[in-house]
């Protein structure tokens, strides 16, 4: 089928398979890597991209429901102007350890505080679901009370 | 001879006594049937039977967490009621729940796919006190019989119940216990008749 939309701020126009994850679609027909496959179960988020402002697993989304709308992935957050805050956080906190699930984290944390610029804890406990097999869930904390304190210019208390 | 005939009369007498029980048990719970076949009371039976099935139970918790598979058991990754029953913070339902069934990922859809609100919460409910709260307008979003029944037999939610998909691990999930024309019909037998709720006792 033949479906048309916008991912980081270009057009596509492609014929796909419709049944098919919108992951294959990002990694294997528009080669954009960034976004990783983890459990093919929309368990642990290491695909999570935003869609139309929705942090979405992109293993679970078929490639048909995509016709019409606006993708961005973790290639997609940097502009003119630099790394998103968000990226910069985790770089300055030192998130990474084998890192094949942060581009994940950092889309849910994006999108977290696009709806949510200054979140509770309730708000992030319930929002990040994502899972790290490293266990650097502490320095996600720090990361992206930093990246809230940058954005908002109002300091959350460390956790 | 005769010994060996009255035998193979026994076995004869004994196989359709058994086929007429298995049709009978059958007839109700998966046959198409009449509209004359089924009465009031067996109406309400048969509906009851999808409502209480896992497919049901699990989107009517009466928590703030959804339930999954057949043993209701608590929605894995932490997924929250939410303040409008669709998710809470960024985790909506819908951030993976599509229109329909994912047959990649075992992860079911259906359009619009969220809890019921919890003062639709069956889970450790009778089928008395199930009937009793979805006919309450208090409690059912004020809807009346009639908008009822147009949930009870046209929402795609409901009607997914009858065709689940595959789950995690790529097995199809149980359907209800009862085929869906024959469900439907009963909500509309049980309606008609005034949708009556049996006694308590």
């Amino acid at each position: 089928m033949k479906i048309e939309f916008t991912i980081n701020g270009r057009n596509y126009k492609l014929d796909v398979n419709g049944d098919e994850p919108l992951l294959w679609l990002i990694r294997d027909t528009l080669k954009l890597k960034g976004t990783k496959f983890g459990c093919g179960k929309a368990a642990c988020g290491a695909c999570t991209v935003i869609i139309d402002g929705q942090a979405t697993r992109s293993c679970s989304y078929a490639a048909r429901i995509v016709n019409g709308k606006s993708i961005t992935t973790i290639e997609g957050l940097e502009n003119e102007s630099g790394l998103h805050p968000v990226q910069q956080a985790w770089i300055n906190q030192i998130v990474p350890q084998c890192g094949y699930c942060q581009s994940g984290f950092i889309m849910a944390s994006v999108a977290l505080l696009e709806r949510f610029p200054n979140p509770t804890e309730q708000q992030i406990n319930d929002s990040l679901t994502n899972f790290c097999r490293c266990g650097t869930y502490p320095r996600i904390r720090k990361a992206l009370n930093e990246a809230i304190e940058n954005m908002t210019s109002k300091p959350k208390s460390a956790v | 001879m005769r010994g060996a005939f009255l035998y193979l009369t026994f076995i004869s007498l004994l196989c359709g006594a058994w086929v007429n029980s298995y049709s009978n048990s059958k007839r109700d719970l998966n046959a198409v049937p009449q509209e004359t076949d089924i009465t009031p009371e067996e109406a309400f039976d048969l509906m009851m039977k999808v409502l209480m099935s896992p497919r049901c139970l699990n989107c009517h918790p009466s928590g703030d967490r959804p339930t999954q598979g057949d043993d209701l058991h608590i929605h894995y990754y932490n997924v929250q009621r939410g303040p409008n029953n669709r998710g809470a913070g960024i985790q909506q339902c819908q951030s993976c729940h599509q229109n329909s069934n994912n047959y990649y990922t075992g992860v079911p859809g259906a359009s619009n796919w969220h809890l019921a609100p919890k003062s639709m919460g069956w889970q450790g409910l009778t089928k008395i006190e199930i009937a009793k709260i979805i006919l309450d307008q208090s409690k059912n979003g004020g809807i009346g019989l009639d908008s009822l029944v147009t949930h009870l037999t046209n929402d795609s939610k409901v009607l997914w119940a009858f065709d689940p998909g595959i789950n995690q691990e790529g097995v199809p999930r149980s359907l209800p216990p009862v085929a869906k024309e024959t469900y439907i019909e009963a909500v509309k037998i049980w309606a008609e008749n005034g949708a009556p709720i049996p006694n308590d006792d």
